[in-house]
């Protein structure tokens, strides 16, 4: 059962590179510059992102136990953590023991070969799904159109993203990005069959939408499912939800396969009662959600008599094998952290480039799929996408510590990084500032350099590589005339020092004041 | 010798603790409230409010009104073919003039989408949440009962109705499907907008008795 330890422990892979969605083409601040213009985007995002904060505000305030039940989140989970092996085979064994097979992938490209296999083995080629990270970070349904399989998103949101051959660009509202008119738009030219004269009144589109996955639901025999919890004490599966698409999904066909990343389990099938407070008052700003389906194993005569869990590492472990990183794997999915990030307001989840956006998106992508330094990474660039402002560990249900994970990352990432011209110059730069002769000359040779090179403006809109980056959003003021220790060490400058020292010497006196020149004017 | 993808990744969790450098995790603190209770009015009183706030429909009646007011909420919803679980009171339909469907797990579950509606009883129910749970009792039903159907008329009996989330769990029966219901079907997908029913019922009608 449990293998042998054998020697030294070995740092476990990451997602592999190139493959699922936990990897975007371009850097964050490329992406996000272009994003940035698109104004529509801009005004969806700060209406949804507002909205949902002042509701989330309003249900974690009435609960006078709001702190002492995220404590309770927080330990749970580093304690389900440190448990975690005795934990997953004690989940399987349930399963099991109630009628379901438990399967093991070791990354998302087994995960999807495996889902595929058994769908096939249903003799379907559909199935449906219920909105799904897990899937969506593996590249599920790429993978099944390849392989000759139509998967339909039922969650409205991710059918509209489906529908749009689009990219998901919120954990919660997928959609965030599009307004009712590019909805509409969206339904008339997608939907077969669909009212050509289709408005775009929220509650019409919703209805096309319900017309058009009835069917499904009615007929499609395999249902694909992600699962917000796994309780290990029993079995137990658990899908939170609002629109009804996953109960239909989780009880209409006749098989069931849910895809669990390994840290979603939970040890006991109490802790429900903290999750089920925490989850939605921190996602929808609901006192609860419409509806959360809770199945163990099969049950005679009702919903699926065939159940399949595949349990998904795809770098989970890397991200568990970093002390401080693995906080990350605490998270539950609710996008707290997104709606209170000045970051994402602006930039949106796109310029991400991964599955997971925002500040727990910064976090946990580049843990699950890593910031290869060789390729030029895009997930290089994440950990520096938040000013850390701090708002997303005070919204996060698990008191993620999300700023700490941000600057330790960077720290990885300079450590990772190979010799760099910035490494080399910032080497250089310790020589020079720790020898005074050489500093001197430096500065002198610096600020005639730098008022040439910034004119008449005395700003310097563009430094030479490998400093561009410090230019590309800011100007630099040029160099003074004069340096702070070449007055400092000038007549002036000593009896500037005089007339302080007497100045400070006075009974009653604080303050000082300095008119020397500061070189600057 | 190949290795299964469960030796490795279990193999790969226990290297990653082992890198980690595992502290023992602190014991979990729950200092959260649990075992709350309140008298009767008051917990009636929350659940209502949280009920009307989902917009469902809510009915109170004494145990011996139960016939007549799921007959009314039956007619107010113009529901002229219903189904039943196997196991719910006959008595309960006795003013219903309508046609009743008494479940069989052998119907296939979308010949479920001809009825209107469907009456079902609860297993537990979560004032302060607003939040019915269903567990496929026989008076409940198997899921896809509750799920089809555009109307669901539940009842409620204030005996089964606890205060918190907590005092909600600790009533379950794990090995049951569980349905947590709150308010009908809704989205917010669409610029936020809340619209009610989607997949599941549209029409959510709780009658809840207040001496049951």
């Amino acid at each position: 059962m449990s293998s042998t330890f054998l020697g030294m422990p070995a740092a476990p892979p990451r997602s592999p590179y190139g493959t699922g969605n936990l990897r975007g083409e371009r850097k964050f601040p490329k992406a996000a510059h272009d994003e940035l213009r698109n104004e529509q985007l801009r005004r969806n995002l700060r209406k949804a992102t507002h909205s949902i904060r002042a509701k989330r505000l309003a249900v974690t305030s009435e609960l006078p136990d709001w702190e002492p039940l995220r404590d309770a989140g927080a330990a749970i989970k580093a304690a389900t953590m440190d448990r975690l092996p005795e934990l997953l085979e004690q989940l399987e064994r349930k399963v099991t023991e109630q009628g379901g097979t438990v399967h093991w992938a070791r990354d998302g490209v087994e995960a999807n070969e495996i889902v595929t296999r058994l769908v096939k083995e249903t003799g379907s080629d559909e199935v449906i799904k219920v909105k799904s990270m897990a899937t969506q970070e593996t590249g599920l349904n790429e993978h099944l159109e390849n392989q000759g399989v139509t998967a339909y998103e039922t969650d409205l949101a991710e059918l509209i993203v489906q529908l749009a051959h689009d990219k998901p660009s919120h954990i919660l509202v997928p959609a965030i990005h599009r307004n009712r008119d590019e909805i509409r738009d969206i339904f008339r030219s997608a939907i077969p069959g669909v009212d050509p004269e289709l408005d775009s009144v929220p509650a019409h589109l919703a209805a096309a939408a319900r017309a058009y996955l009835r069917e499904k639901f009615m007929t499609v025999p395999v249902a694909v499912s992600g699962a917000n919890f796994g309780i290990a004490e029993t079995g137990t599966l658990s899908v939170v939800e609002s629109e009804g698409n996953g109960r239909m999904c989780l009880t209409m066909p006749k098989t069931l396969i849910t895809v669990m990343g390994i840290e979603k389990v939970l040890p006991r099938y109490q802790d429900l009662e903290v999750f089920l407070q925490l989850l939605p008052r921190s996602s929808t700003g609901e006192r609860m959600n419409p509806y959360t389906s809770m199945w163990t194993g099969v049950t005679p005569g009702d919903g699926p008599q065939e159940f399949h869990l595949v349990l998904l590492d795809n770098g989970r472990t890397a991200a568990l094998a970093d002390r401080i990183g693995r906080q990350a794997l605490h998270c539950i999915r609710c996008s707290a952290c997104l709606n209170v990030c000045p970051v994402y307001e602006r930039a949106g989840g796109h310029a991400y480039g991964s599955t997971y956006p925002g500040p727990i998106g910064a976090v946990l992508t580049p843990q699950l799929a890593g910031m290869d330094a060789a390729k030029n990474d895009p997930n290089s660039s994440l950990p520096y996408a938040s000013s850390l402002c701090g708002a997303c560990f005070d919204a996060c249900p698990v008191k993620i510590d999300i700023p700490s994970l941000l600057v330790e990352l960077r720290h990885q990432h300079t450590e990772q990084a190979r010799a760099t011209a910035e490494k080399l110059a910032m080497k250089a730069a310790a020589t020079v500032m720790s020898r005074p002769g050489l500093f001197t000359a430096a500065q002198k040779a610096a600020g005639t350099g730098g008022r040439v090179v910034a004119g008449r403006d005395r700003k310097i809109s563009r430094l030479p590589a490998p400093f561009d980056g410090w230019t590309d959003t800011r100007d630099l003021p040029a160099p003074p005339r004069r340096t702070f220790r070449s007055w400092l060490a000038s007549a002036e400058g000593a009896a500037a020092l005089r007339a302080a020292a007497e100045e400070g010497a006075r009974p009653g006196a604080d303050t000082v004041r300095h008119d020397h020149e500061e070189g600057n004017r | 010798m190949t290795t299964t993808a469960r030796e490795t990744v279990l193999g790969r969790i226990r290297d990653a603790l082992a890198l980690s450098g595992p502290e023992p995790a602190p014991a979990v603190p729950r200092a959260y409230r649990t075992g709350r209770s309140l008298p009767d009015r008051e917990r009636l009183d929350l659940l209502v409010d949280r009920l009307v706030d989902y917009r469902a429909t809510v009915r109170t009646c004494t145990a011996d009104r139960t016939a007549e007011v799921i007959a009314e909420a039956l007619h107010a919803h113009g529901a002229r073919r219903i189904g039943v679980p196997a196991g719910l009171d006959e008595a309960w339909l006795a003013r219903y003039d309508g046609e009743v469907r008494r479940d069989d797990a052998d119907v296939p579950a979308p010949r479920l989408a001809a009825l209107d509606g469907v009456v079902t009883a609860s297993a537990v129910t979560c004032a302060e949440t607003g939040t019915i749970f269903l567990d496929g009792s026989p008076d409940q039903g198997r899921r896809a009962l509750s799920l089809v159907p555009d109307l669901h008329v539940c009842v409620v009996d204030l005996s089964s109705v606890v205060v918190g989330v907590p005092e909600a769990v600790a009533r379950l029966v794990p090995e049951r499907p569980t349905t947590l219901i709150s308010g009908p079907s809704a989205t917010s997908d669409i610029e936020l907008e809340r619209v009610e029913g989607v997949h599941g019922p549209r029409t959510l009608d709780v009658v809840i008795r207040t001496d049951a």
